[in-house]
């Protein structure tokens, strides 16, 4: 396999992405956004259950896609949970950094967290693949807004 | 065509040529027309296996396009200069060889557009707006592209027009008998596609045109797939508008056709205001140009037009009969090379389908395939081929796609082959 291809799909990912965690709808959730990547037609629900000192305690996904954005989902809803609403969106600008490689702070108290989504980081390679693994952190994103859709093509 | 040995890549295995009575297909050697398909991608040969959403260019199409820009361009049908004139015999000359490819009775029914969905656009717009009132039907089928839905949404949020859908089997057949229950008096307009992108199925237009026009509808023909695969005569289809863009037929980008029945384009008000579609313009009141410039309103891609003409000179020069036969002899040693891969499933397996391979993969993402074999050098779709209705219909989220053009060959199907099995030994449990 090139390397590359190795740095995309690496044992993590081929785990996640096959066996992803956090795979369901918790009843309880507080709030929930649907993402979409129309250009490609992945769909994602991500469910947030946010306590009232704004500390996600459950995080879920539910959805079609690929490898890259089923791990990608996968991954962020292990992340996230027990962690509190700043910590949750810092990661989600930490890990848009990552994917992408632009410049920009990595946040430094999180590096537990960063590191674990290295495996991640091989998408740099292949554009077009960017937004599969950004969908599910743009749509929790979403969730913690308030608002109940988003897609790729907004910023 | 262009015969240069040098560039002739050495086959891994041979492709036998296809016999085709007294003429041999010969690939390799048609694959030295096209000057892409010498580069390399990934280190790899170029494996280009995603004409249906644009195909590439031979040299005779590259030169001819130069060739305006290098000795004829001017505007055309504005000056009476030598150049104008140059350029406007070349244009419209490359009408009538449009005309002649899908045999139109008369080439002012051939209109230039941008490409198959302005043209589509054009007749929901200028037919749609003008001849069809609330409670009218159209008719489309389940496999269209969005490019032949959404306009007509358009138009049922304007007009009140009523939108039905003609299903098709799980294997990707239109049911003929169930589109016939569709038909009424009010069914004003049949929108449907002449071959599908996704599943290759080929439409029994004849057929549809014939039941459609019995209870009084016109017909628009999406022919974009269909116009590379098989041979067209929209006289003998007797439909009413056919659309296709060039750049599906090795032509340039940012041109198509509308053709249409010339009583049915007259009477239809011009799609957009703007120079060469008038007669006579005074601020009170402006009068239209004759087809078919009453349709065209503005400067036209004219290059592009002309380098189109050559497109379909290329085609005709090898010949439609012996491209469809090429071709359906890589489809079908695709078909059996994919099956043999434990898991993966054709999507689309109407019988006498063309050109397309549609197919899903156990436990692997169709993005996942095409990033993996891209990295071999192989260019597929995956996604929803702008059928998002579709791929409802065929419960999938999405599918990789291979469809091979005139200039595929075996031995690249292998190399897909080798790819896919690499894929499945990632992916596979």
């Amino acid at each position: 396999m090139n390397d590359d291809l190795r740095d995309l799909y690496q044992e993590v990912i081929l785990d996640h992405g096959k066996n992803p965690r956090n795979f369901r709808h918790p009843e309880d959730a507080t709030c929930a956004a649907h993402g979409d990547n129309p250009l490609c037609g992945d769909q994602l629900t991500v469910y947030l259950k946010v306590d009232e000192n704004s500390i996600v305690r459950d995080a879920a996904f539910e959805g079609r896609g690929c490898a890259i954005s089923v791990a990608s989902a996968s991954l962020m809803t292990e992340l996230g949970q027990g962690k509190s609403e700043a910590d949750v969106r810092r990661l989600f600008e930490g890990f848009h950094l990552l994917a992408t490689g632009d410049d920009g702070e990595m946040p430094s108290d999180l590096t537990d967290e960063m590191d674990r989504l290295q495996v991640l980081a091989g998408v740099r390679g292949f554009p077009m693949r960017v937004k599969c693994a950004t969908l599910a952190w743009h749509t929790m994103n979403a969730a913690l807004s308030g608002q109940t859709k988003t897609t790729t093509e907004t910023k | 065509m262009t015969i240069s040995e040098d560039n002739v890549e050495s086959p891994r295995e041979t492709t036998p040529a296809v016999d085709l009575g007294a003429e041999v297909y010969d690939v390799d050697n048609i694959r030295t027309d096209f000057p892409i398909l010498s580069r390399e991608v990934h280190g790899r040969p170029l494996v280009f296996l995603d004409s249906a959403a644009s195909a590439q260019k031979p040299r005779k199409v590259i030169e001819a396009e130069t060739s305006v820009y290098e000795n004829d361009y001017a505007n055309v049908h504005r000056g009476v200069h030598f150049l104008s004139e140059r350029a406007t015999m070349r244009f419209e000359d490359a009408r009538e060889r449009l005309q002649r490819y899908i045999n139109a009775a008369n080439s002012h029914e051939i209109i230039f557009t941008r490409n198959a969905t302005e043209a589509i656009n054009l007749v929901a717009s200028s037919f749609g707006r003008s001849m069809l009132t609330a409670g009218d039907e159209i008719i489309i089928s389940e496999l269209e592209h969005h490019s032949n839905i959404v306009p007509w949404q358009f138009l049922r949020e304007e007009k009140g027009i009523v939108l039905k859908i003609a299903p098709i089997s799980d294997d990707g057949e239109f049911l003929m008998h169930r589109f016939e229950e569709l038909l009424s008096p009010r069914t004003k307009l049949v929108a449907i596609s002449h071959m599908s992108n996704v599943l290759g199925t080929i439409l029994p237009v004849r057929d549809i045109v014939e039941r459609a026009h019995a209870v009084g509808a016109k017909v628009l023909l999406d022919g974009c797939q269909a116009v590379t695969h098989l041979p067209v005569d929209v006289q003998t289809l007797d439909c009413d508008f056919y659309v296709f863009s060039a750049h599906k037929l090795y032509g340039p980008s940012g041109i198509g056709v509308l053709y249409g029945k010339a009583d049915l384009l007259e009477a239809m008000p011009p799609y957009q205001g703007g120079g060469e579609m008038i007669s006579r313009v005074t601020f009170e009141k402006s009068t239209w140009a004759d087809l078919p410039h009453k349709i065209e309103a503005g400067t036209p891609a004219i290059a592009q037009a002309i380098a189109f003409g050559a497109a379909v000179d290329y085609v005709t020069a090898i010949g439609l009969d012996r491209i469809a036969a090429h071709e359906r002899d890589v489809l079908t040693y695709a078909t059996q090379r994919l099956t043999a891969i434990k898991g993966l499933k054709i999507i689309g397996t109407a019988p006498g389908k063309a050109s397309v391979l549609s197919f899903t993969m156990d436990d692997a993402h169709p993005h996942d395939i095409a990033t993996i074999v891209d990295r071999a050098g192989i260019a597929i779709r995956a996604g929803h081929h702008c059928a998002l209705p579709l791929m409802d219909r065929l419960d999938v989220p999405a599918t990789a796609r291979a469809s091979f053009a005139l200039y595929n060959t075996r031995r690249e199907v292998d190399a897909l082959g080798e790819a896919l099995e690499h894929v499945r030994s990632i992916f596979g449990s």
